[in-house]
C-alpha cells in the first residue's frame, strides 16, 4: 500500500478502500475515519502495536502496521513498571466538604 | 406576560433537578436558562454520587448528602421510565486512596471524627491496607499505603442526568426558557415579576438556582448568596476495558470506559483556563496511585468552575422579606440531585423549607465580630 507522501494514516485506510477503521467500545458497530482532523474519534487504530490511536492526526510512515481498533482497549496493570521512588507526591484536594 | 405557579432561575443540575420536582408536583413551572456561554459545573463536573467526605464538622450536610444518596436510585429509576434515558447510576460504595502514610493516617482521623459527629445517625465506613486494596485494585502503584471506605458513594454519566431532567421537566409541562437573562426583578410576597430583556413572567414562587449567579440575584428578593468560583480541573483518558469495580474519588471509569482523573481546587475568580502545574499534579497522582495509567492515552482535558459557598457548604434559604423566594447554591449538583428532586423540591411546592434546613440558611455568615 503506497500513499502520498505526508498522508495520514487515515487516508491511508481510506485509500485502501477498507470498509471501516474500527469497532466500536460499547455496542461493536463499524466505523470509518469521517472528520478528518481530531475531532470525532470514529478513525481510532491500532498502530504499530499502539492501540486507540486516532490514525487521521498521524502520518503515515514506510512499513507503519496499522490495525482495526476492535472494541476498547485493554490494559495489563500488572505488566507497568512502579513509578520511580523518587517521583515526588503532590498534595491532594485539601476540601472535604 | 406569561403567569406560572413557580420559577425557577438555572437550568444546570440544580435547577433541573428543582424545576423537575416541582413541575413532577404538579406546578406550572418556567426555568429560565442561559446560553452557551454560562459557565456551567453541570459540564464540567466528575460525576460522582460522593458521600463519604461531606460533613466533616457539619453532621447536617453528611444526613443532606446521605439522603440524596438514598433518594438516588428511585430518581434514576423514574428518569429511565419516564425519558428513556440511562443516567448510569452505580452505588457500589467508593474507595479514596491514601498516597502515604501520612495521608492514611489523616483520612482515618477524619473518618472517625465523621463517626462520632454522625451520633445516632451512624456512618460506616472501613479503612483498607493496601494487601486489602491490591486484591481488588489490580496494578496498585507502591505509593498507596491503603484507603477509606463507605457503602454510600456511587457515581453516574451527569450529562445524561443533565439531560433526562430537562426531557422529564417538559414532559411534566415544564416551560424551558433558555438563551434569556434577567434584566430586572420584582419582588413582593408571593408576587414576584421577572423581565427577561422584552418579554416578563410572573409567579408566586421563585426558586434561584443560577450557581455563581445567585450572588448577584439573591439581593433581589431578600435573601443572600455569597458563593465564588472554585476552578476545578479534570484530564479524561481514551477509553480502556473495564478494570475498576467501584469510583476511587478522585479517579473514576466510566460506564463507557474512559478513566476520569482529578481533583484540584484553585480561587482563581472566573477563569476556566487550564494550568499545565495542576494538570501534572493530577496526573502523578494518578500515576502513583496505578502505574499503569502512564500508558493511557489523555484524549480530554477541562477546567470548570465549582460554586463555592465560604464555609464549603451548602446554601438553602427562604426569603423572610419576601416569602416565596427560595435559593439553592452547592457544589455538588450531581450528588445533591437526589434530594433537590425528591426532598428540596416539595418543600418549595409546599410552600416553605423543612425545619431541618435551618443549618444551611446564609443567615450563619451573619454571625457579628466578637467584641
Amino acid at each position: 500500500m503506497t500513499v502520498p507522501q505526508g498522508a495520514s494514516a487515515a487516508s491511508a485506510v481510506l485509500l485502501a478502500g477498507l470498509a471501516g477503521a474500527r469497532e466500536t467500545a460499547i455496542s461493536g458497530s463499524g466505523r470509518a475515519p469521517y472528520c478528518m482532523m481530531g475531532v470525532c474519534f470514529d478513525c481510532l487504530a491500532e498502530i504499530d502495536g499502539v492501540p486507540n490511536r486516532q490514525s487521521c492526526m498521524v502520518t503515515a510512515l514506510p512499513g507503519m502496521r496499522i490495525r482495526r481498533q476492535r472494541g476498547a482497549r485493554t490494559i495489563d496493570p500488572d505488566a507497568a513498571p512502579d513509578a520511580p521512588p523518587s517521583f515526588p507526591i503532590p498534595e491532594p484536594r485539601s476540601g472535604g466538604a | 406576560m406569561r403567569q406560572f405557579d413557580a420559577i425557577v432561575i438555572g437550568g444546570g443540575l440544580v435547577g433541573a433537578a428543582i424545576g423537575y420536582g416541582l413541575a413532577r408536583a404538579g406546578l406550572a413551572t418556567a426555568m429560565i436558562d442561559e446560553g452557551d456561554i454560562a459557565f456551567r459545573a453541570s459540564r464540567g463536573n466528575f460525576g460522582l454520587v460522593w458521600v463519604q467526605s461531606k460533613g466533616l464538622g457539619a453532621p447536617h450536610y453528611q444526613r443532606w448528602t446521605r439522603l440524596s444518596a438514598e433518594e438516588w436510585p428511585s430518581l434514576a429509576e423514574e428518569l429511565g421510565e419516564r425519558t428513556a434515558i440511562s443516567v448510569g447510576l452505580e452505588q457500589p460504595g467508593g474507595l479514596q486512596l491514601c498516597l502515604g502514610e501520612e495521608e492514611l493516617k489523616k483520612r482515618q482521623a477524619m473518618m472517625e471524627q465523621m463517626r462520632q459527629e454522625a451520633g445516632n445517625f451512624g456512618f460506616e465506613y472501613r479503612m483498607l491496607n493496601r494487601q486489602q486494596l491490591a486484591e481488588i485494585l489490580p496494578g496498585l502503584g507502591t505509593s498507596v499505603a491503603g484507603a477509606s471506605w463507605t457503602p454510600y458513594d456511587g457515581h453516574a454519566n451527569s450529562l445524561n442526568l443533565l439531560h433526562a431532567l430537562h426531557k422529564g421537566f417538559v414532559e411534566k409541562g415544564g416551560a424551558y426558557l433558555p438563551n434569556r437573562t434577567v434584566t430586572e426583578a420584582k419582588a413582593a410576597p408571593h408576587d414576584f415579576r421577572i423581565e427577561l430583556g422584552g418579554e416578563a413572567i410572573t409567579a408566586p414562587k421563585i426558586v434561584l438556582a443560577a450557581g455563581l449567579g445567585n450572588a448577584k440575584l439573591a439581593p433581589l428578593f431578600g435573601l443572600s448568596a455569597p458563593v465564588r468560583p472554585q476552578r476545578g480541573q479534570i484530564l479524561v483518558t481514551e477509553r480502556t476495558s473495564r478494570i475498576w469495580p467501584l469510583p476511587l474519588g478522585s479517579l473514576r471509569q466510566t460506564q463507557e470506559g474512559t478513566i476520569m482523573l482529578g481533583s484540584s481546587e484553585e480561587d482563581v475568580g472566573f477563569d476556566t483556563s487550564q494550568k499545565p502545574e495542576i494538570m501534572r499534579n493530577i496526573a502523578r497522582r494518578a500515576v502513583l496511585s496505578f502505574p499503569w495509567i502512564a500508558e493511557l492515552q489523555i484524549v480530554r482535558a477541562w477546567a470548570a468552575l465549582r460554586v463555592m459557598p465560604p464555609d464549603g457548604l451548602p446554601i438553602y434559604d427562604e426569603s423572610s422579606q419576601f416569602p416565596g423566594a427560595f435559593t439553592a447554591n452547592c457544589h455538588s449538583g450531581v450528588t445533591l440531585a437526589g434530594a433537590h428532586a425528591n426532598a428540596f423540591a416539595p418543600m418549595v411546592a409546599a410552600g416553605t423549607l423543612d425545619p431541618m434546613m435551618a443549618p444551611f440558611s446564609a443567615k450563619r455568615f451573619d454571625v457579628p465580630a466578637a467584641a
